[in-house]
């Protein structure tokens, strides 16, 4: 079966800093995998990779077998199926709730504004904010204009989900109503691909981890294989590091 | 802890002892800054009549009949002030924001845009206002053009606008570049073009950062609009001059002056105000004395 999201020997630098080496990555449709490691690792650079955010220097980037990496391809059409969360929310401060999520349903999906709105309104009672539709960013907690922005991403009904860091700007109280988020989106047929800190956490959802070394997989299989019995060495180090703090 | 002590003092209606002292420090400011103003008033009033020569100064520059006399036709020349201020600004908006659109395109196509725009706002900038009034106002009539387009007060209020643009659109474009990289990354991400994104979630961030700095070119465009009666115009400043030739009198300089600050004073402190609501708002919060 062709991979939802493929990543083929993709090189990556900005100016002489090479970020990503020759890296290949496959995720299934469906699939959460988790991308660890060190922090420079290149974890954020792949997600905005697959956004095309960033372009890619050598190799191709594959969605359902399609090159969006290619010279010359309208970046918006791809946008539209991959959604991104960024570890600072980004929410637009100017706007309430529900015009955060309902600008590109307007703009972009060409949804009426009724129709919009509704959409916002169901995602917002499904995840608990029904009652912060009309408020701005700044009058919520970090963890709900976390929530919000999950939901501004999938409101476009992305077929794949990145999430970068999307704990790491909170409280530690804070950090389990975002995972919550996230733990109910696995199994809905979305694809997750998530960089992460939380080693708990990336154990528990992920169907495979993949960990990054000086931007190339150092190793990848299921939270068992590289959480329980890591092969590669550079992995074992890391996760001794990352377990003594 | 801060936060605590704001819970606590949201329960209870009785001031906590750190209140009370503040509430006194308050008061005792209050009282120093009354104090002083009164000493200050006191000496202006009885000190300056007291001077050798107030009496002449008074005449020539306080005369109350004088003033009687030259309002009403200073506040009609004043009348022309406001409407090139009313007609040039909507004017410096618009061409500024293009300007400041044109510097900011990222498209290599547009290169040569981006260079005329930032060549424009150097040299409007490069050059006192007065001299471009002359240069244009004097200059463009002088090719010979048929009415109504060989007016002074056209071309000199086009001088205003085009040197005005040069500085808006350098606010307009520190609004723009003020916006973080991350809200058009986000823009971007969700789909939107960099049109959509710029017109729905750049500049309406920008421009709300920089509404006090606008304010404060008004305030200046305000004045300098008075410089278009150096081509000819009779708008107040002209008028003022004339008068004190025909009196002998400087008073009506005075007057304009008032006339002036009754409109410059208010904008000023509105754009005063604006400045320390957009410093709240935005979270810049507040070190204690
Ligand atoms: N826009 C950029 N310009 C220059 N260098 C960059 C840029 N973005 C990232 N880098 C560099 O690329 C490398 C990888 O960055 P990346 O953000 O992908 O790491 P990461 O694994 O996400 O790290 P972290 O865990 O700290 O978020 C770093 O050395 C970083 O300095
Ligand atoms: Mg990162």
């Amino acid at each position: 079966m062709t991979p939802k999201v493929s990543l083929r020997g993709v090189t990556k630098s900005f100016g002489a800093n090479t970020v990503l080496r020759d890296l290949s990555l496959d995720v299934a449709a469906g699939e959460v995998v988790s991308l660890i490691g060190a922090s420079g690792s290149g974890k954020t650079t792949i997600l905005r990779c697959i956004n095309l955010l960033e372009q890619i220097d050598d190799g191709a980037v594959l969605l359902d077998g399609d090159e969006i990496s290619a010279i010359g391809r309208d970046p918006n059409p791809v946008r539209r199926r991959v959604g991104i969360v960024f570890q600072s929310f980004n929410l637009f401060p100017h706007m309430s709730v529900t015009r955060n999520i309902t600008l590109a349903l307007t703009k972009v999906l060409g949804l009426d504004g009724e129709a919009a709105a509704q959409r916002a309104t169901e995602l917002l009672a499904r995840f608990g904010l029904a009652e912060k539709a009309d408020v701005y960013p700044d009058q919520l907690s970090g963890g709900q204009q976390q929530r919000v922005a999950i939901i501004r991403a999938l409101a476009m009904q992305p077929e794949v989900l990145l999430l970068d860091e999307i704990t790491s700007a909170l409280d530690p109280e804070l950090v389990g109503e975002v995972l919550d988020v996230v733990r109910e989106l696995k199994g809905s047929g979305i694809t997750l691909l998530i960089a992460t800190h939380e080693m708990a956490f990336a154990r528990e959802i992920s169907d495979r981890v993949c960990f990054l070394h000086a931007g190339s997989v150092a190793e990848i299989g299921t939270p068992s294989e590289v959480f329980g019995a890591p092969r590669d060495e550079r992995t074992q180090q890391f996760l001794r590091r990352v377990r003594s703090n | 802890m801060a936060l605590e002590l704001h819970r606590r003092a949201g329960h209870q209606p009785r001031l906590t002892s750190r209140q009370e002292h503040e509430r006194r420090q308050r008061r005792r400011s209050s009282f120093i800054a009354a104090t002083s103003t009164f000493v200050v008033l006191v000496a202006v009033v009885v000190f300056i009549p007291r001077m050798p020569r107030w009496d002449r100064v008074k005449k020539s520059f306080f005369d109350v009949d004088q003033m009687r006399d030259s309002f009403p036709r200073l506040i009609d020349a004043f009348w022309l002030d406001v409407k090139i201020f009313a007609w040039t600004t909507p004017a410096i908006f618009i061409a500024a924001l293009l300007i400041a659109l044109a510097r900011n395109s990222r498209s290599p196509a547009l290169f040569p845009v981006r260079m005329l725009a930032a060549a424009y706002t150097d040299v409007m900038r490069g050059v006192p206002v007065i001299l471009w009034i002359y240069l244009v106002g004097f200059g463009v009539p002088g090719l010979g053009l048929e009415r109504p387009f060989n007016s002074p007060l056209l071309w000199g209020s086009v001088a205003l606008g085009m040197t005005y643009s040069g500085y808006v659109a350098e606010v307009f474009r520190a609004g723009i570049d003020s916006v973080h990289e991350s809200q058009r990354a986000a823009a971007r991400s969700l789909g939107l073009s960099s049109t959509q994104t710029m017109r729905h979630v750049v500049l309406p961030q920008a421009i709300r950062r920089v509404v006090p700095p606008l304010l404060n070119d008004m305030v200046s465009l305000q004045k300098d609009v008075a410089l278009v009666s150096l081509i000819g115009p009779i708008e107040i400043l002209r008028q003022a001059g004339i008068d004190k030739a025909k009196f002998a009198n400087f008073t009506p300089y005075v007057v304009a002056a008032l006339i002036f600050l009754s409109v410059t004073i208010p904008l000023t402190r509105l754009t005063d105000y604006l400045w320390h609501r957009e410093r709240r708002r935005t979270g810049g919060t507040q070190v204690a004395a």
